[in-house]
């Protein structure tokens, strides 16, 4: 078991916990690159959707990992910004401008909708992210002077420096690159007082005011940071698809951007990884799987939404931590071999807070 | 001149007036202990300090600056710091970033600098950590550093809550209750701090209390509250055989 000798303030401002992690870090990364020449196309494509939803799965825990707002619209953000890129594109402009402008604009968005949502919380807020979330599908639909309504929109050809991006390999490096991007500059916000406010007002508004924290500010802040980021995950995934349907973008999708972050563990950006590995890569198991199950199971309708939705529940009541709060425990189990305790991850009961000011 | 007045503050929530024409001040450097029964008006009068609530009527004055209507957010800036009854800490960080975040009224650096991190950003964290170091060594609190708050039991929580409002450099802090839920012992200790915070840090404390041996052990000055009205304010003996404060705990015709 390694143990961590601190001598100098400098080394809890590092990402990394000691050079051990960085060198496991390098190889992941060495690793990842490699994959493109060794796996077929086809899995190269899928590895490529899984960055893109841990892109959005960032937006997201920043914005209900972090902050503590529950939001069910962000398939609307991840719309947004599909279209906008997919709309600059056709204008001509080229795809290093017109990604982060998507970002950009959707932050827009994002600031919008966190303006008019800061008096709600909990389900509150969900039911009103859900309304905005199908009012932007419909104006999907219906403005199809813009987005070609349900006729669709192809894509356009993107290129970087002359260079084709839309195969396999040019999404999958692109988001990979937009990927390591987004975790770095989350890894730094988490870092510095504008993320320790965002977790003091998840974790109590009352005190964080008192410690000078501006609810308002902070709050459209994380929504427009979560826009952002998602808008980027969008611009993405219309590569990644090719063919813009405006019903893509419904709640559906919106509620597998919450099981990302509550199946990867609330609060983490490992979480994030993992759970969008558990979401991109479960309904290929159930494909695989599909024809061998009893009774015919695997051709009832609705399969794959109801299995997310039992996932779901039962990670909210029996592992709050999710896969990588897991991990933590089985970590610990191997470290503290053979001396674990059953009281190592029992939280301290507190008083009941009888004296709520709202 | 006094460091903080109050003069004539009021509220009212529908028919109750909580706080009825309360007026106190307090020197610069004093211990100030408000008491009084369950329902008197006390963590109110807290509340409306820390502009959580607005006053019906009357001012609040700090440092001769009329803070009635700043907003909650700024409260902090001015140099007024405090804890509350039942613990308001943030459950799922750890102590040090608690303790950090008790610094964010210091902060200086814009949105775009910390997203990348900038020098300027990582010196200023330096400086952040340094002065949480320093409520860590001052109340003693160097082996739960890393420790969530949620796994710290809850005497120990109640001094994590006293050093965040530390954190901020407060001239004025306001204690809300500090010794409920500890034990004997505990409560003794709180005493200690208060009173090193006062002479070696020379904050000057507001406090809400009703453990009279705390009280007695540390106010200079102490004010009773009934009803929403103040009803005695001298030195802890002069209260506590107040004829109104007596009838007002015990009841009775005196």
């Amino acid at each position: 078991m390694r143990y961590l000798f601190k001598t100098d303030y400098r080394q809890d401002l590092t990402i990394w916990r000691h050079r051990g992690d960085l060198f496991w870090y390098g190889l992941l990364g060495v690793a990842l690159l490699a994959i493109p020449f060794v796996l077929s196309e086809f899995y190269v494509g899928e590895f490529g959707g899984v960055f893109i939803f841990a892109v959005a799965g960032v937006g997201m825990m920043l914005l209900a990992g972090y902050t503590g707002l529950i939001s069910l619209g962000n398939a609307a953000f991840l719309g947004i910004g599909a279209y906008t890129n997919s709309i600059l594109l056709a204008h001509g402009v080229p795809l290093l401008i017109s990604l982060p402008v998507s970002g950009l604009f959707t932050g827009l968005f994002g600031i919008a909708i966190g303006l008019p949502t800061l008096r709600m919380s909990g389900l509150y807020l969900a039911i009103a992210t859900l309304a905005f979330g199908s009012i932007v599908g419909t104006v999907f639909q219906k403005w199809d002077a813009v987005t070609g309504g349900f006729d669709g929109f192809p894509v356009p050809e993107p290129y970087i420096f002359g260079i084709p991006i839309q195969s396999a390999n040019g999404v999958y490096y692109l988001s990979l690159a937009v990927l390591v991007i987004v975790l770095w500059l989350s890894a730094n916000l988490l870092r510095t007082p504008l993320g320790r406010a965002m977790v003091a007002i998840r974790d109590s508004e009352i005190s964080a005011q008192s410690m000078g924290i501006h609810l308002a500010r902070y709050k459209t802040f994380a929504f427009a940071i979560s826009a952002f980021i998602t808008g980027l995950a969008g611009a993405l995934f219309a590569h990644y698809v090719r063919f813009l349907a405006p019903d893509a973008f419904d709640v559906l999708l919106s509620v597998q951007f919450v099981t990302i972050v509550f199946v990867g563990g609330l609060g983490s950006l490992h979480g994030v990884i993992y759970g969008a590995l558990f979401v991109r890569l479960l309904p290929q198991f159930i494909a695989i799987i599909r024809d061998d199950l009893p009774f015919g199971v695997g051709r009832m309708p609705g399969l794959e939404p109801s299995l997310f939705g039992l996932v779901l529940v039962l990670v909210i009541l029996f592992e709050p931590g999710g896969i990588y709060g897991r991990w933590i425990k089985i970590k610990h189990w191997f470290q503290a071999y053979p001396l674990k305790r059953r009281s190592s991850f029992r939280r301290q009961k507190s008083y009941a807070r009888s004296e709520r000011l709202r | 001149m006094s460091l903080f007045r109050a003069e004539d503050i009021a509220i009212r929530f529908g028919g109750i007036r909580a706080v009825d024409a309360v007026s106190f001040d307090v020197q610069p450097g004093e211990v100030f202990s408000i008491i009084g029964p369950n329902g008197a008006g006390k963590t109110t009068i807290f509340n409306l300090i820390s502009r959580i609530y607005a006053p019906t009527s009357g001012r609040l004055l700090f440092q001769d600056q009329d803070i009635t209507n700043v907003p909650p957010y700024r409260i902090a800036g001015l140099g007024i710091a405090r804890t509350f009854q039942n613990i308001e800490l943030f459950a799922n960080a750890t102590l040090l970033q608690n303790l950090l975040i008790g610094r964010h009224c210091h902060s200086t650096v814009g949105v775009l600098s910390e997203l990348v991190f900038t020098p300027a950003v990582r010196r200023e964290e330096l400086k952040h950590r340094e002065k949480a170091e320093e409520v860590i060594a001052f109340l003693g609190l160097e082996r739960y550093r890393d420790t969530l708050i949620a796994n710290l039991p809850y005497g120990v929580r109640k001094v994590v809550e006293l050093g965040r409002a530390l954190c901020i450099e407060p001239k004025l802090l306001l204690l809300d209750e500090p010794s409920s839920g500890l034990n004997v012992e505990e409560t003794e200790g709180m005493g200690f701090w208060i009173e090193d915070i006062k002479k070696d840090l020379g904050v000057t404390v507001i406090m809400v209390e009703h453990d009279m041996n705390l009280v007695r052990m540390v106010s200079d000055r102490v004010m009773a509250l009934n009803y929403g009205k103040v009803i005695a304010l001298g030195t802890t003996d002069e209260v506590q055989n107040h004829p109104e404060v007596v009838r007002a705990y015990i009841g009775g015709e005196a």
